[in-house]
Parts: C-alpha cells; sequence; structure tokens
C-alpha cells in the first residue's frame, strides 16, 4: 500500500490521472457556457453593440478551479485513500482473538467488539484464518480457525458472561491447546487471576502474543451490609488512581410495585485508595424495599450488589408472662411493642419451645420472670448463636427471685428485691427522667423527650461489671437499660415495663428508636455452609454481565454447598436465589471481595484503546466531489445570468416552499383551534352518515340562532368535531348522535373524551329513535350507544326528576321533546342524601353539570334550519307540532344555558330566602 | 340542420368573443373620462341650445325664433350652439413586436394599444367626434358602428411584419391623428410620414407603448436575444455589459421621436404597460383636446 503521511492508497496507480487535470483545464477553458434564448423586442437597439471584454467567453478562473478540484477529487477517491492504514502489524498466519468476556468486559464491551472487528477486518485483509475464544466459554476440541469474515457476521452474539473463567478449565485448555504455531491478540478485562500465567506461557509457547486491556480502573460493589444501625455501601477499584467520586443508587419497588430509586449516596475513593464506603441512614420502611444497589453509570454485573434477606425485616417473637387481663388491650405487656414493631418486623407468638425452632432475630420477654427447666438451654444457645434477648422488667420479675443472689445466665445483672417506686402516694421524690446516653452506648445520639418520666424500675445490684453493663439510666444514674453479652448474642433488660404502668417511655418515640437500634445490630452474618450444606436453592433473578436484573427463567436448581462458596460460575450466575424460608443473593463482588488489577510481563506488548482507527476517506472525497459539482452548477447558472432575471424568483420561491412545507399542517391545526376558541361553538361529533351530519350540523345552526336570538348566549359558526383527529376541550357541549353503523372511536379517542368529560364537558346522546324504540337495547341505535358508551367515564343515571335544574334553568319545562316526544331522556343521578328541605321546592342537588345527557328524541331534526332560516324537517302535525317545535327549542336553550351555567339557576332559588334573612 | 346550427352558432360566438371584452374593457375606460357634451362653447351648427339674439339684417325669416320673439318687440334668432365634428386617424402598430409582454401578468403592448386606441375612440365618438382607424382605410365616421368595426379589425389577429412602419393614408386635411406604437421600428418612416401629415395641416400625438423589461434591461450572462419575429438576433457573451449602451440608445431614441413630435407641433409620450392604462388615457384625452 502507498502511503503519504497517515493516509494510504489501495489503488495509488489512478492518482496518475491527477497528471490529466492542466489538460482538463485547457479544455474547460475553451468552452464557454451555453447561451440562453431570448425574445426581445429591444433587440433593435442593441444591434452593432460589441462585448467589452473578449475574455468573458471563457469560464471564469475560480469555476475551472471548482471543477478542477472536483475532478481531483473523484480520481483521488477512487484510488482508495484510508486514514491511519494499519499495515505495519499485519502478520501471517492463523490468529487466535482471546476474549476474557467477563463481567469486568461489560463497561466497555462495544468497544472491544470494535477492536475485534478491526482486527478481524485486518486479519480479513491479509487473508488470516482467525478463531474467537471466550475464556468463559471455552471450545471442546481444536481451536475453531476460519475466515475472518465469517467471525465477523457472528461478532453481533458474542457476549460477555457475568462470571469469572473457572481456572481449572482454563488450565487444562491450556494444556490441550494444539502445537501448531499461532499469533495471539488477547483482550484482557483488567484483573488479576492466577490461571492467567499459566495461559500465556502455553500461548507464548505457540507464537506471539499482544494484549489489549482497558487502562482504566474496573469498579465494583461489595455487598450491602449494616454497621451501627446504617447500611454500609463499600465500592472497590482495581486500580488505586486519582480521587473519584461515585454515584450509588439504590433502587426497589415502590408500593404500587413499580421499580424506583430509592435513595443514592455519593461515595468518594480517595488518592490511592482502592476501598471507600459510604453509610445510608433509611427509614426502615424504604430499606426493606431495597433489591439492589447499583453504581451509576457503569454497565457491568460487578457494581450492581443484590440485596437479600440481611436487609429485610426481622423476626421478632413476644412473649408475655401475664395475659390473665383479657381485653384490657392498652395494659397487655405487649401491645406497645406490638405498635412499635409491626411496621418493620415481623411478629411471632407462641410457646418459648414453637418460637425457638422458628429461629427469631429477637426475642422479647415481657415481665416473663422464670422460664422453664427444659427451656433455659436451648434459650442460652440461641443467644450464643447471635440472638438478642429483649426482657423487660413488670411486677412479677421484681416480685420474683429471679437473679437475685446469683446472676441468672438469662439476665444482664443481678436484682434487688422489689424494685422501687418514685413519686408515688406513698414514697418522697418526683418522677425520674432520663440521663443523656452516653457514648458507647448503642442508644448514643438519641434525643430524650422532656416528658419521658419513669416512676418505677427494679433495681441494679451494684457488682464490679454493672457499670460496663449499663447502657442506659436515669437522672440519678440508676440503671435503666442493662446488656451482657453472651456469644454472638446479648441479653438486653429494661428495668420497666414494656407498658405505660411504670414508666410514659413506650408511649414516647423514644422507645420505638431504642428498639430499633437493639433490634437492627442483631443482624445475622453471612450463611454459614453448613447451614446451606443438603439444601436446594432456585434462582428467581439472575444478572447479566451488563449488570441487568433478569427474570430467572427456569434455570436448575443450586446445591447449598455450591452457594456457599457465594463464587459465582456457569452452574451459578449471580442473581437472587431462593429457598426454603430465605433468599440468599449471590453477588459478583464478595463480602471481601477486591480488585487487583492484572501485572503483565514486560515482554507483553500491552496495547490500550488510543489505536487510532483506520477510516477509509473514499465515501468521504467522492461526496466532496459531488457537493462541488452541485456547486458548479450553481455557479454555472449565475454566470449564465439563469439565476436572476425573470425566473429567480421562482427558484428562490420554490427553496422557501421546501422550507415552509413542512409548517404548513401545523398551522392548519392552529387556524382550527382559533376558529373554535375565538367564539363559543356548539360542535357535534361527524358519525360517517353524510346525511345525519347534515342534519346534525343544521340543527346546532339552527339552535345557535335561537339562542342567539332568545338569550346572551352568542354561538358562533357550528363545528363538526372528528373524534380521531380533533382537540375536545375548546367546545362545552358536543352533540352526538348515534347511528347503528358508526365506527367505534379509537383507544386514545375514548382517553380523549374522558379526559374531556372529566374536565366539564357535556355530551348529549341522541339514539333519534324515540319514535320506534324506548330507551335501551331495544333498538340498533341503543345497541350501538352501549358499545359507544362502555369505555366512557359514565356516573349513574336517572331519568330527569321533575325538579332537575335542566327543568328551569330559562325556561320552566318538563318535557324534553324533539322530534319525537318521548320522556326518557336520562342525566346523571342525584345523589342519594338528596332530600327536599323544608320550605324549598327543590331537592339541592348535584353541584356539577351531568356530563351526559340521553334521550332519543332526535333533537337535531326539530331545531334543523337550512341555509335560508327555514325549517328543515317537519314536526308534529299544526299547531300542536309548532309548539312541539317550540318546546324543542326551548328544550335546547335550557340544555345550554345548563352547560354555560351549571346549578346557578338552582342556587337562584334560595334567593328570596337570602334576602328575606338580610332583612329586605 | 342542427349541426349547421350549430356551427353558425359557434363561429358567431368566437368572432364576437373578443369584441365585447375589448369594447367593454375600452368603455369602462372611456367612462371614467367622459364629461359631457363637447360643444365648441359659441354659437354654429349643433342640436344643442346656445342663446337668443336679436335677429339683425341677413337673418332669413325661417330663423327666427317666433315663441320668444312674440313675448317681446324684437325679433330672435335662436343659435344652437356649434358641434362642429373633428375627424380624428388612429394608428396602431400591428407589428409582431408588439405582441411582446416580459411577464404572464402584464399586458403585451399590443393589447394595450388596442385598448387605449378603442377607449380613446369611444371618448371621442361619445363626444361627437368622427373616428377612423387607419388600418381599416374608411373615412372617418361618428357612430357606435364605427366603434365596432374599428374593435373588429382589432381582433383580426393575423402577425404582421416584425416591426411597425406607420402609415396615415387617407387622412383628412387638418384633422387630427394618434399613432400608437413602440417606435421600434425605422424612426426614417415615422419622419415621412409626420412630415406628410404636417403638410396637410394634421396635428397629432406620438403614443410611445413600451414594455417595463424593455425599459430595464434586466439580463445578464450569454444570451442570443432575438426578435418577435426571429428576423433579427444579437448575441452577447455577457448582456450585463450592455445594459448601460442599451439605455442610452432607448433614451436616444426617444429623445428623437420627442424632437420629431415638437418640430412637427405634435405631442409625443411613452407609456409603460406595467403602469395604470386610466392615467394613459386621461393624457391622450387631454393632448387630443388641447389642440381644438
Amino acid at each position: 500500500m502507498f502511503t503519504l503521511g497517515p493516509i494510504g492508497f489501495t489503488a495509488p496507480w489512478l492518482l496518475l490521472g491527477l497528471i490529466a487535470l492542466p489538460i482538463l483545464w485547457i479544455l474547460l477553458r475553451a468552452v464557454p457556457p451555453a447561451p440562453i434564448r431570448r425574445r426581445f423586442p429591444g433587440v433593435v437597439l442593441l444591434l452593432g453593440l460589441t462585448d467589452d471584454e473578449t475574455q468573458t467567453d471563457k469560464t471564469p478562473w475560480w469555476l475551472l478551479l471548482l471543477r478542477t478540484l472536483a475532478i481531483a477529487a473523484i480520481i483521488i477517491g477512487f484510488a482508495g485513500p484510508v486514514l491511519n492504514p494499519k499495515d505495519q502489524t499485519v502478520g501471517t498466519g492463523p490468529l487466535l482473538i482471546l476474549v476474557d468476556g467477563t463481567w469486568a468486559d461489560a463497561r466497555d464491551w462495544q468497544r472491544r467488539v470494535d477492536r475485534i472487528d478491526t482486527a478481524l477486518a485486518d486479519a480479513a485483509r491479509a487473508g488470516r484464518t482467525v478463531a474467537v475464544v471466550r475464556l468463559t466459554d471455552l471450545p471442546g476440541g481444536d481451536l475453531p480457525f476460519q475466515a475472518a469474515d465469517g467471525w465477523r457476521a457472528r461478532l453481533a452474539s458474542l457476549q460477555p458472561v457475568a462470571w469469572v473463567p473457572e481456572p481449572e478449565a482454563v488450565a487444562e485448555w491450556a494444556a490441550n491447546l494444539p502445537t501448531t504455531s499461532f499469533e495471539t491478540f488477547w483482550l484482557s478485562d483488567g484483573l488479576a487471576r492466577n490461571s492467567r500465567d499459566v495461559l500465556l506461557n502455553a500461548l507464548e509457547a505457540r507464537g506471539a502474543v499482544t494484549v489489549f486491556e482497558n487502562p482504566r480502573a474496573v469498579y465494583g460493589l461489595r455487598p450491602a451490609g449494616f454497621a451501627d444501625g446504617e447500611i454500609a455501601v463499600t465500592a472497590v477499584r482495581s486500580r488505586a488512581a486519582e480521587l473519584a467520586v461515585l454515584t450509588i443508587i439504590a433502587r426497589g419497588l415502590d408500593p404500587t410495585g413499580i421499580e424506583r430509586e430509592l435513595a443514592r449516596a455519593e461515595v468518594e475513593f480517595a488518592e490511592g485508595a482502592v476501598e471507600a464506603s459510604v453509610a445510608l441512614s433509611l427509614p426502615p420502611e424504604l430499606r426493606n424495599r431495597i433489591t439492589r444497589f447499583e453504581i451509576a453509570g457503569v454497565r457491568s454485573a460487578g457494581a450492581v450488589t443484590l440485596t437479600d434477606d440481611a436487609l429485610k425485616r426481622r423476626e421478632v417473637a413476644l412473649i408475655a408472662g401475664r395475659d390473665d387481663r383479657e381485653g384490657l388491650e392498652l395494659l397487655s405487656p405487649l401491645h406497645y411493642l406490638k405498635q412499635a414493631l409491626e411496621p418493620t418486623a415481623d411478629l411471632i407468638e407462641g410457646d418459648l419451645g414453637d418460637i425457638l425452632l422458628a429461629s427469631p432475630d429477637v426475642l422479647i420477654l415481657a415481665d416473663v420472670a422464670t422460664l422453664a427447666e427444659g427451656e433455659e438451654l436451648p434459650l442460652l444457645e440461641w443467644i450464643a448463636k447471635g440472638g438478642l434477648l429483649l426482657r423487660f422488667a413488670g411486677p412479677r420479675l421484681a416480685g420474683s427471685d429471679v437473679s437475685r443472689a446469683q446472676e441468672d445466665p438469662l439476665m444482664p445483672v443481678r436484682l434487688r428485691a422489689g424494685g422501687r417506686n418514685i413519686g408515688g402516694a406513698m414514697s418522697w421524690g418526683e418522677p425520674k427522667a432520663l440521663r443523656a446516653f452516653a457514648e458507647g452506648s448503642p442508644f448514643y445520639g438519641l434525643a430524650i423527650p422532656e416528658d419521658v418520666r419513669v416512676s418505677s424500675q427494679v433495681m441494679a445490684q451494684p457488682d464490679p461489671s454493672l457499670a460496663e453493663r449499663v447502657i442506659a439510666s436515669l437522672a440519678d444514674g440508676t440503671p435503666l437499660v442493662t446488656r451482657k453479652r453472651i456469644g454472638q448474642g446479648q441479653v438486653v433488660l429494661f428495668h420497666v415495663t414494656a407498658n405505660a404502668e411504670w414508666s410514659t417511655l413506650p408511649l414516647s418515640g423514644l422507645f420505638v428508636q431504642m428498639l430499633e437500634r437493639l433490634a437492627v445490630s442483631t443482624r445475622p452474618a453471612a450463611p454459614e455452609a453448613e447451614d446451606l450444606a443438603g439444601t436446594t436453592w432456585v434462582a428467581e433473578e439472575v444478572l447479566d454481565a451488563f449488570g441487568v436484573v433478569r427474570d430467572a427463567g427456569n434455570l436448575p436448581g443450586v446445591s447449598g454447598e455450591l452457594l456457599a462458596t457465594a463464587v459465582p460460575s456457569s452452574g451459578m450466575p449471580p442473581g437472587l436465589y431462593a429457598g426454603e424460608d430465605r433468599r440468599i443473593a449471590v453477588n459478583v463482588v464478595g463480602r471481601e471481595g477486591a480488585l487487583e488489577p492484572s501485572v503483565w510481563p514486560a515482554r507483553i506488548a500491552v496495547e490500550g484503546f488510543a489505536v487510532a482507527r483506520e477510516t477509509a476517506l473514499k465515501g468521504w472525497l467522492l461526496a466532496l466531489a459531488l457537493a462541488l459539482l452541485l456547486v458548479d452548477i450553481l455557479a454555472s447558472l449565475w454566470l449564465a445570468g439563469r439565476l436572476r432575471g425573470p425566473r429567480s424568483a421562482v427558484t428562490g420561491i420554490l427553496g422557501v416552499l421546501l422550507l415552509l412545507g413542512s409548517q404548513a399542517d401545523a398551522q392548519s391545526d392552529d387556524t382550527a383551534a382559533l376558529l373554535a376558541t375565538s367564539e363559543m361553538a356548539l360542535a357535534h361529533v361527524i358519525t360517517g352518515d353524510a346525511t345525519v351530519d347534515r342534519v346534525a350540523k343544521a340543527g346546532l345552526v339552527g339552535l345557535s340562532d335561537t339562542l342567539w336570538r332568545r338569550t346572551s348566549i352568542e354561538p358562533g359558526e357550528p363545528i363538526s368535531v372528528n373524534l380521531e383527529t380533533d382537540e375536545l376541550s375548546f367546545f362545552p357541549f358536543l352533540y352526538w348522535p348515534v347511528t347503528p353503523d358508526q365506527p367505534l372511536p379509537s383507544v386514545e379517542a375514548y382517553a380523549r373524551l374522558n379526559r374531556y368529560l372529566r374536565g366539564g364537558g357535556m355530551i348529549l346522546f341522541d339514539t333519534r329513535d324515540a319514535d320506534i324504540a324506548r330507551f335501551g337495547a331495544a333498538s340498533p341505535n341503543g345497541r350501538k350507544l352501549q358499545q359507544l358508551a362502555r369505555p366512557l367515564d359514565i356516573p349513574p343515571l336517572e331519568q330527569v326528576p321533575g325538579d332537575h335544574v335542566l327543568t328551569r334553568t330559562f325556561y320552566l319545562l318538563q318535557d324534553f321533546p324533539g322530534r319525537y316526544a318521548s320522556r326518557d331522556v336520562w342525566v346523571e343521578a342525584a345523589p342519594p342524601d338528596a332530600e327536599i328541605v323544608e320550605g324549598m321546592p327543590f331537592r339541592n342537588l348535584n353541584d356539577n353539570v351531568t356530563p351526559v345527557v340521553i334521550g332519543g328524541n332526535d333533537w337535531a331534526a326539530a331545531w334543523a334550519t337550512d341555509a335560508q332560516g327555514n325549517r328543515m324537517y317537519p314536526v308534529g302535525r299544526g299547531f300542536a307540532g309548532e309548539r312541539q317545535r317550540e318546546l324543542a327549542m326551548r328544550f335546547g336553550v335550557n340544555l345550554l344555558m345548563y352547560v354555560l351555567t351549571g346549578n346557578y339557576k338552582s342556587d337562584q332559588v334560595h334567593v328570596p330566602a337570602l334576602l328575606d334573612r338580610l332583612g329586605q | 340542420m342542427s349541426t349547421t346550427h350549430a356551427q353558425f352558432r359557434q363561429r358567431a360566438e368566437d368572432l364576437a368573443q373578443p369584441l365585447p371584452h375589448l369594447l367593454a374593457e375600452a368603455e369602462h375606460l372611456a367612462q371614467a373620462v367622459l364629461l359631457g357634451a363637447h360643444g365648441r362653447r359659441r354659437a354654429g351648427m349643433g342640436d344643442e341650445f346656445w342663446q337668443y339674439r336679436p335677429a339683425s339684417a341677413g337673418d332669413a325669416v325661417r330663423m327666427i325664433d317666433w315663441r320668444r320673439s312674440a313675448r317681446s318687440d324684437t325679433h330672435y334668432v335662436r343659435e344652437k350652439e356649434w358641434q362642429a365634428a373633428q375627424s380624428v386617424l388612429v394608428w396602431v402598430d400591428t407589428a409582431q413586436s408588439m405582441d411582446f409582454a416580459s411577464d404572464a401578468k402584464l399586458e403585451t403592448k399590443a393589447y394595450r394599444a388596442k385598448v387605449l386606441a378603442l377607449a380613446i375612440s369611444v371618448l371621442l365618438i361619445h363626444g361627437g367626434e368622427r373616428v377612423a382607424l387607419a388600418a381599416l382605410g374608411t373615412p372617418p365616421r361618428s357612430s357606435e358602428l364605427q366603434l365596432l368595426r374599428i374593435a373588429q379589425s382589432f381582433a383580426d389577429q393575423t402577425p404582421g411584419l416584425d416591426y411597425g412602419v406607420p402609415e396615415l393614408r387617407t387622412i383628412p386635411p387638418h384633422s387630427r391623428a394618434l399613432m400608437v406604437s413602440d417606435f421600434m421600428g425605422d424612426l426614417a418612416v415615422v419622419e415621412l410620414q409626420l412630415g406628410k401629415a404636417v403638410d396637410r395641416g394634421v396635428k397629432g400625438v406620438l403614443y410611445q407603448i413600451l414594455d417595463p423589461q424593455e425599459e430595464a434591461f434586466p439580463f445578464d450572462g450569454r444570451t442570443i436575444f432575438e426578435s418577435m419575429g426571429k428576423t433579427l438576433s444579437h448575441e452577447t457573451l455577457k448582456a450585463g455589459d450592455l445594459r448601460d449602451r442599451y439605455l442610452e440608445r432607448l433614451a436616444e431614441r426617444k429623445a428623437a421621436l420627442a424632437d420629431l413630435a415638437r418640430e412637427a407641433g405634435w405631442q409625443y409620450a411613452c407609456h409603460h404597460t406595467g403602469d395604470s392604462a386610466q392615467s394613459a388615457l386621461l393624457w391622450l384625452y387631454g393632448a387630443l383636446e388641447r389642440r381644438r
């Protein structure tokens, strides 16, 4: 390939064509632009005039230059110029492209695919065979060496997986590599792995190895855990680079089941640090909803950590010693505990034996003095394994001998006999307040309300160990809450009752906060392998390499032993696994996981992303030539005077039209809106039946005329509305004649109609068949009406009651005839509690306008007038008919008044009473 | 039978079709100018009453107005206003060069010339003058029929010469003449005709009608200009360069025409088809009227 600086040519011989350019120059110079023939009577005056400049019969130099450049661009374009050609690195023989294909690749997978594509393109040009192998999906048998183009077609389906290669498999594959020599191009994910060295040695024995690696750090997120009542989220990175700030997002389902971002926090990597943590303090309700944490903007399974039961609701068992006082709920020792714990914990009640089998996180004993012999030992074992035993004092505990002379193992301190009463009728002193919590106490930092008073308590015996066991005390220094650790667990004693008998503590918010602090700090650690042994777990959700949570489908179950390793593999992709009673998350980055950067020996060439890409310039050059030729056309026209002169206006207008064409539609929409809003206009729905539509429109014209003459409503020209396309909100009133064969509106149109009805619009449905049918499904129009109205948001209906506002908005009416005089006219039903008030002629009916009026009296036909103002249809016979038409008109007037003024007339009824009350 | 009838009818319609339009437009134009009777403001032959004067010696007895004389002691003669009609000969250039309009919205020069000629004829005939069209060769007459004849002759569409040659045949002495043309042809012929007319004591108007494009010459680039009949052509490589010299020549020609008119005691004006025909008619009417 012939190269000039950064540009190479695939067909350099074509460049010889550039020599022909000067010839072209001379040829082009000789040809003047073609003349225009014009009829012009004034030619007489031109005869004998000669052109001043003889040179103008040649093409001007700049036009020549333009054309020459265009030709040159074409020649150079066909010579196949390539920017940054890559022929330096072209090797020979087969090429193995090795991809790690792990989750760490996912963050820049597209760039990797592009790089592979480039390598494949190079190989295709050099005619080399290529094998593309993913370390996470090693092919059995020989290396699949094929033509590079075959691989390029399959490149799109190359995807990373969410786990790392298994070392044994890689080692075995390395050992079984064919002995033929081949070159290797290894796209590394940038993380250290023990299996690399073996494989590298094996590959180097077969030929040169080039490594491609993204120099930027890989980020990962460790599983979230509890630390001091808050959620600790730790992010790790592979390279201790400069300062970096990441955003961590907690996601979960909101109460409606939609996944949302529940919280977000920033985590800052100090310079040189590979680990950074952030503590999230969330309300328990929110915390329980979190399903995963992720690093914003990083597409990789490592940047997502699923949460399991470790962050879920705790199980709290409640046992009360005294349940003889049935029915006195507020005095129950467990009442306040239940109220406090219900929102955040799962409560268990029952026998101690049953409860211990359920292995709760917390066991609360409220005023239970002694336990049965057989129960004490299992309880102690349970505490030692991490259980929290929370005890409350009470009359029973105070009256018993438990932990009196000798410390009971299930009590944190020894107790004095009897306890004490402060501030009672028979004692001195005031009820005591709480002292601020000391540093080191789990309650440290909680604000103490002023009104918390303790009037009775059990007293601790002074012991050498007492001071360290007190975690809360009264103002006079007597212990209020004491704690003792047993194994991994602890026993906590509140020296007051769990109800409000001895203190006001259970009535305060502090009580909830204290329980919160205590219960939260008792989270179980990761499940032990022996717990999981022999169990089978089923994946509920799995993560793909890009960190996207997918439904697991029917993946095979995973044994508990494998789950205990918590290392994702092809057999156990990262995700959420459900067992019998709990769910365990398997995350890419483990609880103690760290990300180590890969280290390559100095002899291996490591390539970053900074490789200049090969760019073919042919298309650009040909496009340039085309553009130049277009300019040439314009310039030639201009030179020949055709851009000016009589037709230039046409050209200009054409150009402007092209620009404006797209705006024409928008303008027509605006025109319709202006027409509909500049005046109040009645509207009817286009049914598709031309006659019905014409009558409907004519009817509205007639009604508009009547309104104009008789009332202060002065409507404009009626408008026909297409439900599918037109905006409805401009019209206060829609007349909808029902025809049996009109199409049902689309879903969007129904959405608009419902919005229209909710927004205060009214539709008058007219089945136009009151002469032959009553209201209902008896006629085709009635059935169609039912179909049409089914998706509409229509309230319960009733026949117009005699005291409906419609009967007196303008005229006093009792019938609503149209062309037919049926009494079946339906409106929104009055509220069931509407009653006639004494002295009032009408009920105080619903406050808003009925959204629909339904009838079949064919009102439009009775209203309709033609262009001359003559009635279009006869109504009835003789004078009675004219009376009926007049009533139809009055109904129209009343209806429109009702639409526009609402229940104003209903309120007017009260005016005499109001005036009377005002003394006038 | 019906076929022949239909054919007749068709032809008649075709024939009549341009006439009413041209006439109507001319009448419409003239209507705005018509001011009333165009009497001579002196006693003479005519229909309108002018004055009673005492009879003097030499007045024939039959000239005495007895009704007036009976009311006084002297005899009176009823005099009429002199309404001697003037003859106007109109020559309209029918050459092909007149058939030019630079824009579809503009009228051709020929159409404008014919409308103006017809309109002035309407005015004159309504004013009692006699009008003749040079191309018809008929003597001047003052009847509505003459108007129809003129209009009919205008409807004749036979293509003429490339450039018009004025001819004022059969012009009565001491009459008026109106020459409407673009005067793009030979000026010598115009001068000759004008000389003949002046010899006969004829006064009149040279009225030049030009297209706006002929006045502006908005051309550029390599162009071949052709006359309407394609007998003349001129090629230029840079039409824009010719503009100044063309305009100069046009101005010279106008000046020559104006000079000719002045020497002959005639009037000269130049009108563009882009301008209003109404103002042109007013000017023409004034020019023909003033000389009376």
